[in-house]
């Protein structure tokens, strides 16, 4: 049993869940996965965020055993997935993008032959399976086929299947896409729950609330490359500062409006005359009571006031958008990318 | 979560290999789910069961009069070769049925269990062998009702039986590999009849060698087909047991099965 030579990392073997560097996996001539390196620290949830097409299922297949890298390694809990892939197996749950349940059988029925399979006996395999049901509400459609599932329950009992050997690594691929905001809620709520006990989990998602909501860390991926990696604070925050939006009650106080906020802000800003709306950043939040204070002594009213924080879809925009700039010119790459992922 | 806990990594005995007992395991409870879904599906059996009744009736009325002279004279021919011609082709549905159940979600799972990566097939073939039962034994209902009683009696019809569907096992391993290495489904069916149509009916199934051209002769004398068939007309009709041509099948199905059982595997196991 060769463990990975603990040289090659700063911390102990089992600090790090995954780690994987330059993995690069090729369709034709289509590079889907493009050198990408990830770090994630046992015990957390990760977050692989990207667009369409951008390579996370692919990634997560290499990393969970089911694609072999064309360049590159990947170690789960130090153990390599190319060289020692029955022993990655053990100590992964993988839940795909797309239903990795039968879908001729019950849930029950599912549930058991997943588990014997993992080698529990005969009672035991009923037992879990009933036991996994109870605790993620299916118990009732548990006999029916699953044709008739929501895609909810058919994502639940995915989920479920994915911890029958209870694995200290759960990887799952867009675990909320499809699902209504209530079920999304409830996903979420089981995802914090498993690490809770000691889980890590790995996920991708093209929602950026979601990721906002639950990882601790996040890799932007972009046309199979990292393009940003950090906690969702840094990354917001490499994206700029909060802004300052005002709007003000009559049009004809616009000009003046502007001008305070300039002069007081010390920022440049922009107005948008259909709305009527003032933006600014806003470096400095205490500037802003000044700023209140001028206006009410200069008569102007406000109709709304709102401080924007960046989102993560700012972020994202910012990001991936400029991955298609990139497209014409490849030149800037290099220096925009370590921008930021220097978070 | 209460009840759903996770055993660290640490605690866990990790090999990367998996065992033989393990194998046979996995294999069963493989084997078990396409049991299931033969349940769940039932619609998936009919040919298994109106291909023997069909082609039984057909052949022995429209080949007996002219082959022996009249119906019953033509069972004991007729009911070992159209066993073995409907068995075999029965064989190839296994390979389109794993290609169609790979295409599906549930495989990925499959691979990524640390489970033996022979086990998806294995198990898919092993629960095949019902279909070859069920053709099996309807099969020879047919000739027991069309009036055939065959000499070697009902203990060497069983063991007919249970060659033919040994070896059938053994050739939908090159069907399950055409399965594996297949686009899709259709073209596994394609391909599987393509070679299947001339080898069983290049054969001794239907007629006496001796009313075809030498040159055939020789194929049908070389063919592990007619090696079959004769070796299930021996058992069933005249108690014969363990002549050549029943060695010639288990040992052609053992080559089988040695070739392309790894094959099969390798080839699944790249197709990620
Ligand atoms: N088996 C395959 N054969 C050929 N090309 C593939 C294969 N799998 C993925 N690709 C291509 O690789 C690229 C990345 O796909 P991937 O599924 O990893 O993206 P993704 O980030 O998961 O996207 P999505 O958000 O749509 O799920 C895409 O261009 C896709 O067309
Ligand atoms: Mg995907």
């Amino acid at each position: 049993m060769s463990k990975r030579n603990a040289s090659e990392s700063t911390l102990a073997h089992d600090t790090w869940a995954v780690e994987a560097r330059g993995l690069v996996k090729q369709f034709g001539d289509n590079r889907a996965v493009d050198g990408v390196d990830l770090t994630v620290r046992a015990g957390t949830i990760y977050g692989v965020l990207g667009p369409n097409g951008a390579g996370k299922t692919t990634t997560i297949r290499m990393l969970a055993t089911l694609l072999r890298p064309d360049a590159g390694w990947a170690r789960i809990f130090g153990y390599d997935v190319v060289k020692e892939p029955q022993i990655v197996r053990q100590l992964i749950g993988v839940t795909g993008q797309y239903a990795s349940v039968d879908e001729s059988l019950s849930a029950t029925e599912n549930l058991i032959i997943f588990s014997r399979l993992l080698g529990l006996g005969r009672a035991e395999a009923k037992r879990k399976a009933a036991e996994l049901l109870e605790e993620f509400g299916l118990t009732e459609a548990a006999k029916r086929p699953l044709k008739n599932f929501s895609g909810g329950m058919r994502r639940r009992l995915d989920l479920a299947a994915s911890l029958i050997a209870q694995p200290p690594l759960i990887f799952l691929d867009e675990p909320t896409t499809g699902l209504d905001p209530r079920t999304r809620a409830q996903m979420w709520d089981t995802i914090r729950r498993l690490v809770k006990t000691g889980s890590t989990v790995l996920l991708t998602t093209q929602y950026l609330d979601e990721a906002d909501q639950l990882a601790d860390r996040i890799a932007v991926i972009d046309r199979g490359r990292v393009v940003a990696e950090g906690t969702v604070d840094e990354l917001k925050l490499s994206v700029g500062t909060s802004s300052l939006q005002l709007r003000v009650q009559s049009p004809t106080d616009m000009d003046r409006a502007r001008q305070m906020v300039d002069q007081v802000l010390g920022v440049k800003s922009v107005v948008s005359p259909e709305a009527g709306k003032i933006t600014a950043s806003m470096a400095n939040a205490d500037q802003v009571t000044d700023l209140l204070i001028r206006l009410r002594e200069a008569r102007i009213h406000l109709a709304e006031m709102s401080v924007q924080k960046p989102s993560l879809d700012e972020v994202f925009l910012t990001i991936t958008v400029h991955g298609v700039k990139e497209r014409e010119s490849a030149a800037v790459e290099d220096e925009h990318e370590l921008e930021v992922t220097r978070v | 979560m209460s009840n759903v806990s996770i055993t660290p990594e640490i605690r866990r005995s990790l090999k990367n290999h998996t065992s033989l007992s393990q194998s046979v395991r996995n294999s069963f409870t493989m084997a078990y789910r396409g049991l299931l879904k033969i349940r769940r599906t039932p619609e998936q059996l009919f040919d298994v069961t109106f291909q023997p009744i069909i082609f039984t009736l057909m052949f022995t009325y429209i080949f007996g009069g002219a082959v022996s002279g009249n119906v019953y004279n033509y069972l004991p021919i007729i009911i070992p070769g159209n066993l073995v011609q409907t068995v075999i082709t029965t064989s190839i549905v296994t390979g389109v049925q794993l290609r169609e159940d790979m295409d599906k979600g549930v495989f990925d799972r499959f691979k990524s269990l640390p489970i033996a990566r022979i086990a998806p097939l294995a198990g898919a073939l092993l629960a095949d062998t019902v279909r070859y039962t069920i053709a099996t034994v309807l099969t020879f209902a047919m000739g027991y009702i069309m009036g055939y009683r065959p000499n070697g009696g009902f203990g060497h019809v069983v063991l007919a039986g249970i060659l033919v569907i040994v070896c059938s096992w053994a050739v939908s391993w090159i069907f399950a590999f055409f399965g594996v290495i297949a686009r899709t489904a259709s073209s596994v069916q394609g391909i599987s009849m393509l070679i299947l149509f001339p080898l069983t009916f290049l054969s001794n199934a239907y007629v006496p060698v001796d009313t075809m051209p030498k040159w055939l002769q020789w194929f049908v004398h070389a063919n592990p087909i007619s090696h079959l068939v004769s070796a299930v007309r021996d058992m069933v009709n005249t108690s014969a047991f363990g002549g050549s041509d029943l060695v010639i099948s288990l040992v052609g199905a053992a080559i089988i099965v040695a070739l392309f059982a790894p094959l099969t595997v390798r080839a699944y196991m790249r197709r990620t």
